[in-house]
Parts: structure tokens; sequence; C-alpha cells
């Protein structure tokens, strides 16, 4: 009697665990980032993998009230005019300009590549979210972002299908990329607005990304251009990954 | 299909089955590894706070002195965030290179993970299934006696642990320190880790509203390190204490190589 009870919870479990798997293995990522033998990288591929496998996707982020806008540290890069770069010298033009000559490029795997001027991306449909931001280093802060769903953006481009990550550089030389699950999600913006106000420079002015379901550092500032990829771009020495950091960010 | 009988070595001790043994050194070496790197991680902000958020413009809860971060941060261009609001929340810059090194301390720690929650994830199952928790790890209702709590509590604070030939292997302090270590602290520590990753905590966010919020979780993370750190120490001591060699031999190859071996301590 007793084996035939164990051998039935067994069964039972076997049937969950193959099922699970089923499920897991349909939703397993198509492209996983490159790890370079790297076991810390492979590490991070499994988490991403897990994380997308297993959990609901695109998931709204916790949003809060104006009660609970905190005390906003700005770090890194405070302001790109001060660097002596050829992005920082334009950069520093464009700001004395109050950033009416900018212009943010949307190019690579879409139908119709194009520029959008603030005023452009402003004439958009408009989103304010407040949302909490979690720094790698483990503080995090809440605030208000005003912005576009980058959705649209690329919705007016038109995505082609064969397009499966979203790079984005700022004039502050950094370079990421995100996969389309996340550059889709609802609470991703491209935002203008900081708690009420135009997106200060320390805070990345003009425009900034907001991804809420990764850390605060995958939220580059001082956006430059997107571009829709087919392949997995590292961003070269200047990316994450060659910098000896995950790639992923959702945990 | 129950545990295999295991031979018995001395007055109330037996082998550890192979799957405990297995376990027990893969969850060693990831939580030695978690406490290294997440060490790591705190010194980049060693600020604790209680809530959703906290950061170097705010109060904190303690901060500890640990790494070259400590009380060393400095902001410039303070400024209220709300033009109506001069005591409020405020945005600055920061002006100090900090020491960083979660790009292998994070990756690691999240590596050192998965050899926490898969391995234990299948000792919990396994210990449930074949009754070891029941038999060995749970305390028995007739332990709880309380002039036997007493005796125990008594006997631990003057370092004479008697174990009898009919006691059970564990003795009841050691049964609940183990018992808290798998059923409290260690889901206590992943899920208040897990708590802390954005994607997660927006896939259940009723993770931030148990822990009270994403610096509340990571406090609770900490504290339950620290916990799981005393722990260990007091785990280590005893094996010293009752016989390093034969309690290494138990864990190890599964059997004492002294079957006359004695497990009283103190004595």
């Amino acid at each position: 009697m007793k084996n035939r009870g164990l051998l039935t919870r067994r069964a039972a479990i076997t049937a969950g665990l193959a099922s699970l798997g089923a499920v897991a293995f349909a939703r397993y990522p198509r492209e996983l980032p490159p790890t370079y033998g790297h076991i810390l990288r492979m590490g991070d591929a499994v988490t991403y993998a897990a994380q997308r496998a297993l959990l609901p996707r695109q998931k709204r982020a916790r949003e809060y009230s104006r009660a609970d806008i905190t005390s906003f540290p700005a770090i890194g890069t405070t302001d790109p005019g001060a660097r002596k770069t050829d992005l920082g010298e334009e950069y520093r033009r464009l700001h004395a300009g109050a950033f009416k000559d900018w212009t943010l490029s949307v190019e690579g795997s879409v139908k119709s590549p194009r520029t959008f001027s603030l005023a452009e991306l402003k004439a958009l449909p408009s989103q304010t979210q407040i949302t909490r931001h979690a720094c790698e280093e483990g503080w995090s802060a809440i605030g208000e972002w005003t912005g576009v769903q980058l959705r649209h953006v690329l919705d007016a481009v038109g995505i082609q299908p064969r397009a499966r990550f979203l790079v984005y550089t700022a004039y502050d030389d950094w370079i990421d990329s995100i996969d389309l699950l996340d550059a889709l999600h609802p609470q991703t913006i491209l935002a203008y607005g900081m708690n009420g106000r135009e997106l200060p420079v320390p805070h990345g002015a003009p425009v900034r990304l907001r991804l809420e379901t990764q850390l605060g550092a995958k939220s580059l500032k001082f956006l430059h251009t997107l571009t829709l990829v087919d392949e997995f771009n590292d961003g070269g020495p200047e990316g994450a990954i060659q910098n000896g950091w995950s790639w992923y960010m959702g945990i | 299909m129950s545990e295999a009988p295991s031979v018995l070595e001395s007055p109330g001790m037996r082998a550890h089955p192979r799957w405990v043994r297995i376990s027990h050194w893969i969850l060693a070496a990831s939580v030695l590894t978690l406490a290294v790197s997440g060490v790591v991680i705190l010194m980049a902000h060693p600020r604790l706070y209680w809530g959703e958020a906290g950061n170097d413009l705010m109060p904190a809860l303690v901060e500890l002195p640990i790494g070259p971060n400590y009380r060393h941060v400095e902001f410039e261009g303070r400024a209220p965030i709300r033009q109506d609001d001069a005591a409020g929340p405020v945005s600055a810059s920061r002006t100090t290179d900090i020491f960083n090194q979660n790009g292998w301390g994070r990756s690691l720690h999240f590596l050192a993970a998965w050899f926490l929650v898969v391995p234990g994830l299948v000792y919990l199952l396994t210990g449930m299934f074949r009754g070891h928790f029941r038999a060995h790890i749970w305390p028995q209702s007739l332990e709880l006696a309380p002039p036997l709590v007493w005796r125990e509590v008594r006997d631990h604070a003057r370092f004479r642990i008697r174990r009898r030939p009919d006691d059970p292997e564990y003795g009841l302090l050691q049964k609940f320190a183990y018992s808290f270590v798998v059923f409290v602290a260690a889901p206590l520590v992943v899920l208040t880790g897990l708590t802390m990753s954005p994607t997660v905590s927006a896939a259940f966010p009723f993770l931030l509203t148990l822990f009270g919020g994403f610096q509340s979780a990571r406090t609770i993370h900490f504290a339950t390190f620290v916990t799981l750190l005393l722990f260990t120490l007091v785990h280590v001591v005893m094996v010293i204490a009752s016989g390093f060699g034969r309690q290494m031999r138990a864990m190890t190859i599964g059997h004492s190589a002294r079957p006359s071996g004695s497990l009283r301590t103190g004595n």
C-alpha cells in the first residue's frame, strides 16, 4: 500500500514536471545572449531563459501615487555636454538650443526608418506612470515619468517580422539592448517628463528610456538612436557583456 | 521505498542517507558563495531602509560600516523636485566614484542562487516524501514537554550536551535550529531575494505587499542572511565539539570509521 501511494505521488510529480517542462520549452527564448564561455554569463543566460520561460509575460510593474514620490539621485553621466567627445560636443550644442534640433533616429529592421523630433514624440499619445527605479547598486527611488510608449514609436516605423532585439545608444556613448518582449511592454516608454516637469539634464534630457521590468541601468538616459536588429548584438566594447556585466537585468 | 536502513554507528546515531549528504554539500557551497557575493553587493550600497524606496538622498534605517562607500558618497545641485514643496523630495547629482563590483558580484550571486533553489527544492520534496523531516528534523510532540525543553536549554547553556542511548539522533534544540533553517530562513531568504527582481515583482506583486516593499525585502534578506550566518557558526562549532572527524565522515562517506564512537560531547 505504501509503495502504491508513493508511486501515485511520484506519477503526479512526474506528470506535473513534464507539463511544466513542455510549457517552459515552448516559451524558451529563441535567442540567448552570448556567454563567450564565461561561467557567470552562462548563469545570466539561465536566469534570463528561466524568467522568460516560467513567468507570466509583460506584467505591469507596480505603480504608485503622487504622495509616494521620493528623492531621486542622478548617477553615472549627469551631463554628456561635459564630455570631451564628438557626441558630447553635439549634446552641448543641442542643449544650448533647448533640444529643438534634437532628433531620435529609429532604424534597422523597420519598414520605414525615420527620425523623431521632441515635438513629434510629444504629439504621439502620452502616458504618465509613477514607478520604482531599482538601481543595481541596491538603492531605489520613486518618480513620475511622462512619455510615449515605445510600442507607438515602433509601430509608426513598422517592425519587420524578423526583428528580435532593440539596440539603443545614448549621447554619453552608452549602448544597450532589450528583447522585443520588454520593448513592447506597455510600461516601456520614451520619457520626456519627470515629476511633472521637462526631463532634467542629470536624469537624461531630452529623452530617456524607462524600462520598468529591469534594473535602472537598462533605462539609458540621453537617447540618440534606436535600432531594431534580427540577431543579438552585444554592443561591442561599450556593451554590458564585454564589460563583465549581465545583459539581462530583470533580476 | 522508504529510506534504506542505515547502520547504527553509535547510540542514537546513524549514517546520513546519500541524498542528504549530496544536498548538504551542494547547499553548503552555494550558501558560502551567496554569502561572499552578497556582502560584495551590499558593499556597493551599505545602507538599509524600510518600505519601497531608499537612497543616498533619504535617511537610512542603518548604514553598515563595510567597505569604502560607508558615509562616503557626495552629491551636488541638490534641489527640491516640486516648486511648492521646498522641504519635500529632492534630486541631486552624485559626484563621488563609488566602489562597485556588482558586475561579477550580482552574476555570481544569481548563479549560486540556482544551486540553492534547485537542489533545495529537490531536498525539500525528497525529505517530505521519504518522511525524513517527520522522522528526524521536525520536533516530536513528546519532545516538547516543558521539563524536557528546559533540560535541553539548561544543558546547552552549560555546554553539557548529553545524549542518552535511546534519544533521537538530533537533540531538541538541534531540531529547532534545523527546522528553522529549512522551513523558515531558507524560504524567506529566497522569497525576499526574488522580491528584489523587477520582473518577478511585476509578475507577483503580492511579494512586495507581503514584505512591505522592495527595500524592506532587501533589509529582511540581509537580516535572514545574518541569522543563517549565526546558525552556520554554531553549527560548525557543534560539529567540531562533537567530534569533527566522525561528523565529517558521517556527512561525506556516510558512516563513521569508529563504530564505537560516542556522540557524547562536553563531558
